[in-house]
């Protein structure tokens, strides 16, 4: 009894020290859980991701700042370089797949770092391509990775024209119907996103994210569940350590 | 070093000798929906009004964009431009990362302008730099390029001495290219203030120009944004910045700006201190102790 009794206090305390960003603590509880022979899955299902989730939720409705999500996405990954390989184990796959960059000509990349941490905390695999991406790389990563979606980020009027770009160069690949498009940044509207022929529009990191989980919902339930998401966390790490 | 920039009825100097620059940034439709849908139907009432507000607010310049996704941003930004020299004769900073709305609006433009702007990219050096000088206007040069905007100030140095360079080799004097080092937000990485700080002084000892930022980025993301930027600008002056794209409606960066002229011996006797202090308090008390109007309970 005591030992359930101090499973239920390390998921509480963990959500409480993720969505504040305290790594140390968020590292220490991660070990202590896994040292009580807690499944890796519950750490990251019951209290990491459902935390992340609210600092996204928090951000959102203007309680959260920008520094306070990248904090907390810092400390999650923390507990996510312990968890990593023991979920491994598992095979388990991704929520869903997410290649992002931002576009052709455009250096802006705070908007879209935002997005990969939010969508990496929610369990998605996310391939990010960086800034200046052309048409090709972008095709070229929707035919390796197949993801569920392709996001464009653009900062500028006159880059977002590339939009257009991009879409044309993937339906030319034969790629536009296997592939959800979202676009994004500061100029961005819902009908400019239309207007291109993008099948989404986020104002935000975390709508984007959302939107995302939305997206692949369905099938990451008749998946094996939960499971699926632990990988792709994992790989986020990968990626960020990469970075 | 002296940049002039005119209007048809004003000059303007910008100079580390002098009191500080406010190029107003609200004539600018990114993030302000209201707006961004009047001037896509070209109604200008909006426009009028920011360029009179922030011209009364003490903004010596105004930056004028009319970037809005899918429309002709060459023909709004003409119709922009002229709205605002219809109302105030503050030289206009004509801003647009279109080059073909920069050329338009230059030609439109009636003084010198200041051109917002062009990077060390070699394609936009190459097709901005001769616009500017073929209508004799200045020019804000970005010290970034093609690989992106660099963490080390040293580097971005180099960016901003090869723009001031290749415009030299273009006919344009050294005076007419302001430099911006590149504000970024703090909320994203806390070092990036003191590497503006670090790349201005830099500027600032090895070339001389004058500078200028978007100083309302570096509190993006962040809560009282206010007071942020009212804190950056005085360090910034410090550091070389000799004008700055900001919001002149916000008391908190107008107040820190005419402070930071007072602290750095550009404001002899305070006289600019405090007539604005008084006019400030005028303005207070003919809002408390207006009478009632005529008619009114």
């Amino acid at each position: 009894m005591r030992r359930v009794g101090r499973q239920e206090e390390i998921r509480a305390e963990l959500f409480e020290h993720t969505l504040n960003g305290h790594a140390p603590e968020v590292k220490t509880l991660t070990e202590e859980a896994l040292a009580l022979g807690m499944d890796p899955m519950d750490i990251l299902f019951k209290a990491l991701i459902p935390s992340l989730e609210e600092v996204g939720r928090r951000f959102e409705k203007g309680d959260f700042f920008v520094p306070e999500m990248l904090i907390a996405a810092r400390a999650m990954q923390g507990a996510l370089v312990i968890l990593r390989p023991l979920i491994a184990e598992t095979g388990a796959q991704p929520v869903g797949r997410y290649v992002i960059g931002t576009v052709k000509g455009d250096i802006h990349d705070i908007g879209k770092n935002l997005c990969v941490i939010m969508l990496e905390g929610a369990g998605f695999e996310v391939f990010d391509l960086g800034v200046n991406t052309p048409p090709e790389k972008f095709v070229a990563a929707v035919e390796e990775h197949k993801p569920d979606v392709v996001g464009f980020s653009a900062f500028l009027t006159t880059t977002m024209p590339m939009f257009k770009a991009n879409i044309e160069a993937l339906t030319k690949a034969g790629l536009r119907d296997k592939v959800h498009i979202a676009v994004g940044g500061a100029p961005v509207t819902l009908e400019y996103a239309k207007h291109v022929g993008a099948d989404s529009y986020a104002p935000d990191a975390s709508m984007a994210t959302r939107m995302a989980k939305e997206l692949v919902g369905d099938r990451s339930q008749s998946s094996t569940g939960a499971q699926a998401l632990e990988q792709a966390v994992m790989k986020i790490d990968e990626t960020l350590r990469k970075g | 070093m002296e940049t002039r920039v005119s209007s048809r009825g004003r000059e303007v100097v910008i100079s580390g000798d002098r009191p500080f620059v406010i190029i107003g940034e609200r004539i600018n439709p990114t993030g302000r929906k209201v707006l961004a849908a009047e001037m896509k139907d070209g109604v200008m009432d909006r426009v009028r009004a920011d360029a009179e507000a922030q011209a009364a607010a003490g903004a010596q310049m105004l930056d004028v964009n009319a970037g809005i996704p899918a429309v002709d941003e060459p023909a709004l930004l003409v119709a922009a431009i002229q709205a605002v020299m219809q109302v105030t004769d503050v030289p206009i900073c004509i801003d647009s990362s279109i080059i073909e709305a920069l050329e338009a609006g230059l030609s439109a433009y009636e003084g010198k302008a200041l051109v917002n702007s062009v990077t060390a990219e070699e394609e936009r050096m190459e097709r901005i730099l001769p616009l500017v000088k073929k209508h004799g206007a200045a020019v804000i040069g970005m010290a970034n390029d093609e690989t992106g905007i660099s963490m080390v100030p040293e580097e971005r140095l180099a960016l901003a001495r090869r723009i001031v360079e290749r415009a030299a080799d273009h006919g344009i004097p050294q005076a007419d290219v302001i430099i911006d080092p590149i504000a970024m937000t703090v909320a994203a990485d806390p070092t990036c203030g003191v590497i503006t700080l670090q790349t201005m002084r830099l500027i600032r000892d090895e070339l001389g120009n004058n500078m200028t930022c978007g100083a309302s980025n570096v509190s993006f993301g962040l809560p009282d944004r206010a007071t942020v930027n009212a804190a950056f600008l005085p360090l910034a002056m410090h550091a070389g910045l000799t004008c700055a794209i900001t919001n002149p409606l916000e008391p908190h960066v107008r107040r820190a700006i005419l402070a930071g002229d007072l602290l750095l011996g550009h404001d002899e006797y305070a006289m600019r201190w405090i007539s604005t202090y008084r006019a400030d308090l005028a303005l207070a008390g003919r809002a408390q102790g207006a009478p009632p109007k005529p008619g009114s309970p």
